[in-house]
């Protein structure tokens, strides 16, 4: 006889509950482009299948080049991405300044990718704050440089955004993953034999990092290849890359470019598959050579470079960071701010005041999406993390990584199918639609951010609960969960601040109905209105912060006299 | 659950119990424990003592398989969610809840609904008091010795009321000369409400103290 801790119905069905989130919208996503991708969706006026969205995508213009320039913009993004954050590591393993890296680079974060492309184009535009701080050593500068620098044909200026939003994100995995692979006996091993310590580190501590954040690099390169808040604000037009072409045909009037958008989904989806097999044939090759420069036994060689290569991009990377986060805030309260002034005349609250009406809606749409998408992943989190408890099980490994894949599936390869979908059942632009399809991308987060501290719960404290008489839900509600409250809120921040980062899904299950502040800004963003598209950035900047900062001070007031939940 | 008593026995009766790990049997035991009796169990670490005490108590992890009744006065309780069973649990860390102040604490342990709230705090007060804890319920118990932590555990799981009492080495934390203190506490207590105890531990001093049976895990050989 196995006693039962008296699973609820609710938690018996969890499972089911959380697959069926996870699945469905990949699967109406899929079927919804495979179908119009080849002419069938009778919804939309298709109602035999032909080869004619195919046709209709190959003639359109600048296809084969905005496919080319995404698997380009993916491959060079992320290659620059890891490539900065193991030189850093290598070079600065032992130092404090890795310490200084990491609080630097830690909020970056939860600053949405809109965001950051919209301070960096403010800092690298002609008339942007770098040129006005040239300005001010080169005499004779007194207008913007006749420079295509934002929206340039090889997409750099998109790849340089791309690098500053993923390299905090492979550093902090990096970091996350560094104790599993046991660096320290290694390098002091190989620092007995006379090698750099930065030479070392790349020689024994790399190779075994690598397998580490494999799949995180993997989520970096198929983001990257389908961008499209930041591939808008920064990205080339003529033509630009496949996913923003994606995005203009869902949008266009003539419900006819469905099925174009539909083939181009599919499009994406395989141009992610052969961006992976790129990668991975590169990995191949890396590691053959790597081998042979490992085993070669050379002490000194490389070492310079790296450190030339590990301070350059720090130095870059930290600068950028400082001057996009400042041109955000400058523009978003300046007056009068004439080129080559490296500062406005005048700070003013006027850009909030004239704009507060414009602001309010997708402002109070941001808020309410985020909460409740992340209260709502919060609770399936919770239910799914105490069905393990009470069944005494982790949860199983398909689920485990099940939970990954709306990380690693392009958004633009199935978003589009879903909206179809919507459009047939006329439940698209409404917004608890909206909020259903950021569930799919803050769930994962939150489930991530929230399993660890509930594993390393001390479960005797529930076992103790327990035999006083208390009832598991009890035990979970006066126990359990007031002693996690700091994780709790947390995966809340964590929740809310990628929520309030998504474009594609606000922009597409809204059918542009539902707009928030990140839409928007990105909408701002081609426009000419510097001072409302910096003051969108800023709060999509902001709302993450506060959500964090209220994550960090909420515990702290609210169990002020509990000393043993601090040091616990 | 119809179950007819088939046990002239009141106190916890352990019948035919064994716990195996992956194929390699460690416990097989038959115990009786008479109301206000402290039977120890010792024997060396990794021998599955705890599991034991788990077993009975309803909170055995799955990797373990095992099986054998557990009677608890007329009640036959292995078939038992954890939270019916009433065998209450002291580990060696007092694992006072940190976001409860003390009588928070001992409020937890004494459940909802049973009495009003004027008498919650009257017992409460009364049960702190008797410990010599007079005026601590506000205390935040991370603020508290470690003895008087150890004491309001005991108290937590005795306002719980218990029908028997199971320690899984409670002592072994406290320093030594706090430790026979506390035992004879806990062993006074469990004998005025004549509750069965069973004690595991490797401390030969607290076989000593407890006085009555002792019984000693070896290890039993692997099954195939």
């Amino acid at each position: 006889m196995r006693a039962a801790d008296g699973d609820s119905l609710w938690l018996k069905i969890v499972p089911g509950v959380t697959w069926a989130l996870l699945i469905i919208p990949a699967a109406a996503g899929l079927v919804g482009v495979l179908l119009p991708a080849f002419g069938y969706f009778p919804a939309l006026g298709g109602t035999g299948f032909s080869l004619e969205p195919w046709r209709a995508l190959w003639t359109s213009p600048g296809v084969l080049r905005g496919t080319l320039l995404s698997l380009w913009v993916g491959l060079a993004a992320t290659f620059l991405s890891l490539a900065i954050v193991a030189a850093v590591l290598a070079q600065f393993h032992n130092s404090p300044v890795l310490w200084v890296i990491r609080r630097v680079l830690s909020p970056l974060l939860s600053v949405p990718h809109a965001a950051i492309a919209i301070g960096l184009a403010f800092v690298i535009a002609p008339s942007g704050l770098f040129f006005r701080l040239v300005a001010q050593i080169v005499p004779g500068l007194e207008r913007p440089p006749d420079l295509l620098i934002v929206h340039d044909p090889m997409g750099l200026s998109l790849i340089a955004a791309l690098v500053l939003k993923e390299v905090p994100f492979l550093f902090l995995m990096s970091l996350a993953a560094l104790p599993q692979v046991n660096p320290h006996a290694h390098l002091a091993a190989a620092r007995m034999m006379g090698y750099q310590p930065s030479v070392a580190w790349l020689k024994v501590v790399l190779p075994r990092l690598y397998p580490q954040i494999r799949l995180p690099v993997i989520a970096v390169l198929a983001y990257s290849l389908s961008v499209v808040d930041a591939a808008l604000v920064l990205g080339p037009t003529t033509p630009p890359p496949l996913a923003v072409s994606i995005v203009k045909w869902m949008n266009d009037p003539e419900v006819g470019r469905h099925f174009v958008a539909a083939a181009g989904a599919v499009l994406m989806f395989v141009l992610t598959l052969a961006g992976i097999g790129v990668w991975t044939t590169g990995e191949r090759l890396a590691a053959a050579w790597g081998r042979e420069w490992v085993e070669e036994g050379a002490r000194q060689p490389g070492a310079r470079g790296v450190s030339i290569a590990a301070h350059v991009s720090g130095v870059l990377i930290l600068s950028l960071v400082v001057m996009c986060a400042g041109a955000i805030l400058l523009w978003a309260f300046a007056d009068q701010w004439p080129f080559p002034k490296a500062l406005p005349d005048r700070l003013t609250g006027e850009t909030f005041r004239q704009n507060s009406g414009l602001i309010a809606r997708p402002l109070a749409n941001a808020l309410f999406i985020g909460l409740i998408a992340a209260a709502a992943a919060l609770f399936l989190t919770v239910s799914l993390l105490e069905h393990d408890v009470r069944r005494r099980k982790r949860t199983d490994q398909v689920t485990g990584n099940l939970i990954y894949v709306p990380l690693i599936v392009p958004q633009i390869a199935f978003l589009p199918g879903l909206q179809i979908m919507l459009i047939a059942l006329n439940l698209d632009g409404n917004i608890l639609s909206v909020v259903a399809a950021h569930l799919i991308f803050v769930f994962p987060y939150v489930y991530l951010s929230l399993s660890q501290p509930w594993l390393h719960f001390d479960e005797r404290y529930r076992h103790a609960a327990l035999s006083m008489g208390a009832r598991p839900l009890r035990v979970l509600l006066q126990v359990r969960l007031p002693m996690l409250l700091a994780a709790l809120l947390t995966a809340v921040a964590v929740g809310f601040a990628v929520s309030i980062g998504q474009y594609l899904p606000t922009l597409l299950l809204g059918s542009g109905r539902v707009p928030t502040i990140t839409t928007e800004a990105v909408a701002l963003a081609s426009g000419g209105d510097r001072r409302l598209t910096a003051l969108l950035a800023l709060l999509q900047g902001a709302l993450p912060f506060f959500a964090f900062v209220l994550a960090i001070f909420v515990p702290l007031a609210w169990f002020h006299n509990r000393r043993g939940l601090r040091t616990a | 659950m119809n179950m007819v008593s088939t046990t002239t026995d009141s106190g916890l009766v352990l019948r035919d119990i064994e716990i195996a790990i992956k194929g390699k049997k460690l416990i097989e035991l038959s115990l009786s424990v008479a109301p206000g009796d402290i039977v120890t169990i010792i024997g060396p670490s990794g021998i599955g003592k705890s599991a034991l005490l788990a077993y009975i108590s309803g909170l055995l992890s799955p990797v373990f398989a095992a099986k054998g009744e557990v009677w608890l006065g007329s009640r036959r309780i292995d078939g038992l969610p954890a939270h019916l069973r009433g065998t209450g649990l002291m580990f060696q860390d007092d694992l006072l809840f940190p976001h409860l102040s003390v009588a928070g604490n001992l409020k937890f342990a004494l459940g909802p609904g049973k009495v009003g709230k004027a008498e919650r705090e009257s017992i409460v007060e009364e049960a702190l008091a008797r410990a010599g804890l007079e005026g601590f319920g506000k205390r935040d118990p991370a603020t508290l010795s470690g003895g008087q932590r150890a004491r309001v555990s005991l108290l937590r799981v005795l306002l719980s009321e218990p029908r028997a009492l199971l320690l899984d080495e409670p002592f072994s934390k406290l320093d030594p000369e706090l430790r026979g203190q506390f035992r004879q506490y806990v062993f006074n207590e469990a004998r005025l409400r004549m509750l069965p105890v069973i004690m595991v531990t490797h401390d030969p001093a607290d076989r000593v103290a407890a006085g009555g049976k002792a019984v000693e895990l070896k290890g039993l050989k692997s099954q195939s």
